[in-house]
């Protein structure tokens, strides 16, 4: 596995500040509401998101995919995101009542010195890569997304873990003035992941997508992408990052334990009670395909689970 | 209102019936056309052609308490093409996942009926369906005789609660739609519930008293008010 040289590109380069302030004016000047906003995003054609900030310049990333990326527009209005509605469609025309900044993310629980970090200071944190992912969704459906951030690990790194700590969690944002109050799941949303695979490179802390700040219905500002990993344990508008020394509850485990494990690796053999997990769409493709092991990652990530029972620890 | 339409009326409303009926699918193959079906059509054709089989289900379902509850009783010449459009949009769900989503890998399809449970009822609904299509003609009603007709055609009973458990199973978490459906159906079946233990009760208070045994003494529960 090739370890990524730190880029030469400098922190200042990267914080397209100017940029920001300039989307903050657009959604103030507009005059509408931001929830008119994101409906009317949803009707619009890629070439006319004029409001959304570039981020860059991008480092390549040896670990992305070639393969043919999944549409902007899919990948902006097919979402699971169920704090703003269970219907795919939903995150993309409710989301956009989500205030995206101020924002903060604090790091707590068993760490030398831990700390709160506001957005800009994540965005100037590391060299800001272009990570082109395949995604596997637990549900048989798949993309490929062209994912913006750094590892989690230069994250995680800033505020000296203790060696008691074994696992990660992960808190979401949750505001009931704007976002579903049915108790679909146990809000907030929570995940988790082991340390390893939490240091793991491959572990993204995720910024953006397409070049862009990330959608509030993909997360915005800031969520994590694990790729070898079904969606949903990449959360999504992360709050609160705790260092723990045993295995957090997860919101879909707790929710059906027996169908959502904390491990969720993508895995064609071990079907969900109501997906077999052999094959996928990948969207925009008529015909279904096979899933990889793994989701593809299998030589990068298969030596964490040595000796494990991937069919007991799904 | 409670006048009955002519036939010529009674012909009109239901040809009017039958084009309101076919709005949905015309609304879904307009919007397949236009690529304005979101970015995984396939699923929605999918979700859409099985909610229409549920509504059109539950519409069927509720001719009969509408004609008992209003007394147009000529609304009941409405229920067989209201079935039938049931069965039309359970076809083209069935079709969407036989073709559209497995692509006809008969393999696939057998182990996810066998495993899913989902699938496994929403297949039983389905296969239940094809006989009621097939006898809903004067034809069958004559051949079958009304009784048994009647008591064959009974089983959209039980074709209803399969799909709402179909529906109830699929979802990943949030039942409030299933749920809905789920409550509508209840109560359709309840008032058929309610109706024929009322209709129990007036045979039992009109009737002869059942034969006794030789020499038992008849203890009377209920004076009776009449």
């Amino acid at each position: 596995m090739r370890i990524l040289r730190p880029s030469d590109i400098l922190p200042s380069e990267i914080t397209p500040r100017a940029l920001f302030e300039d989307r903050r004016r657009f959604l103030h000047g507009a005059g509408a509401t931001l929830a008119a906003g994101a409906a009317m995003w949803a009707g619009l054609p890629t070439d006319a998101r004029a409001a959304t900030a570039k981020l860059g310049p991008l480092a390549r990333s040896p670990f992305s995919s070639d393969e043919t990326q999944t549409p902007y527009k899919s990948v902006t209005t097919y979402n699971n995101y169920y704090e703003f509605g269970t219907d795919k469609e939903d995150p993309a025309a409710n989301a956009g009542k989500l205030q995206v900044r101020p924002w903060t993310v604090r790091i707590e629980g068993l760490a030398g010195k831990p700390r709160s970090f506001d957005i800009d200071d994540l965005l100037r944190l590391a060299p800001l890569e272009e990570r082109i992912y395949r995604l596997r969704c637990v549900e048989a459906w798949s993309m490929v997304i062209p994912w913006v951030g750094f590892p989690l690990s230069a994250l995680l790194k800033q505020v000296d873990p203790l060696g008691s700590a074994k696992y990660v969690e992960f808190v979401t944002h949750y505001d009931a003035n704007i976002m579903l109050r049915r108790p679909v799941l146990d809000w907030p949303y929570t995940e988790g992941l082991r340390m390893d695979e939490a240091m793991h490179p491959l572990t993204l802390l995720t910024l953006g997508l397409y070049g862009e700040v990330l959608p509030n219905q993909n997360g915005a500002p800031v969520r994590i992408v694990v790729p070898w990993k079904y969606g949903f344990k990449s959360a999504k508008s992360i709050v609160a990052i705790r260092l723990v020394e045993k295995e957090p509850r997860t919101a879909w485990n707790k929710a059906a334990p027996s169908e959502y494990g904390f491990y969720s690796n993508v895995n064609p053999n071990v079907d969900h009670p109501r997906w077999s997990q052999a094959t996928e769409r990948r969207i925009g493709e008529f015909r279904k395909r096979p899933t990889l092991m793994f989701n593809g990652y299998a030589e990068q990530v298969a030596s964490l689970y040595q000796g494990m029972d991937l069919r007991k620890s799904f | 209102m409670t006048k009955t339409p002519s036939a010529a009326q009674l012909a009109a409303i239901k040809s009017a019936l039958f084009a309101l009926c076919l709005i949905p699918l015309a609304y879904y193959a307009q919007r397949w056309f236009d690529d304005a079906l979101g970015a995984n059509p396939i699923e929605a054709i999918t979700r859409a052609s099985g909610e229409w089989t549920l509504r059109f289900l539950l519409i069927t379902l509720a001719v009969t308490p509408l004609r008992k509850l209003t007394g147009l009783n000529w609304l009941i010449r409405l229920r067989r093409t209201l079935g039938l459009f049931a069965f039309f949009y359970a076809s083209l769900h069935f079709t969407t996942y036989v073709w559209l989503d497995q692509f006809f890998d008969l393999q696939a399809m057998a182990r996810d009926i066998m495993k899913r449970p989902f699938i496994t009822v929403g297949f039983a609904a389905f296969v239940l369906l094809v006989p009621l299509a097939l006898t809903s003609n004067n034809y069958a009603i004559r051949r079958l005789g009304g009784r048994r007709w009647q008591s064959l055609h009974c089983s959209v009973y039980a074709i209803g609660i399969l799909a709402i458990v179909h529906y109830w199973w699929l979802v990943k978490a949030d039942i409030l739609e299933p749920m809905i459906y789920g409550l509508i159906l209840a109560a359709l079946l309840g008032v058929r519930g309610w109706w024929r233990e009322q209709e129990r009760r007036r045979q039992v208070t009109t009737s002869m008293p059942p034969p006794r045994m030789p020499g038992a003494k008849v203890i009377p529960l209920v004076a009776k008010s009449r």
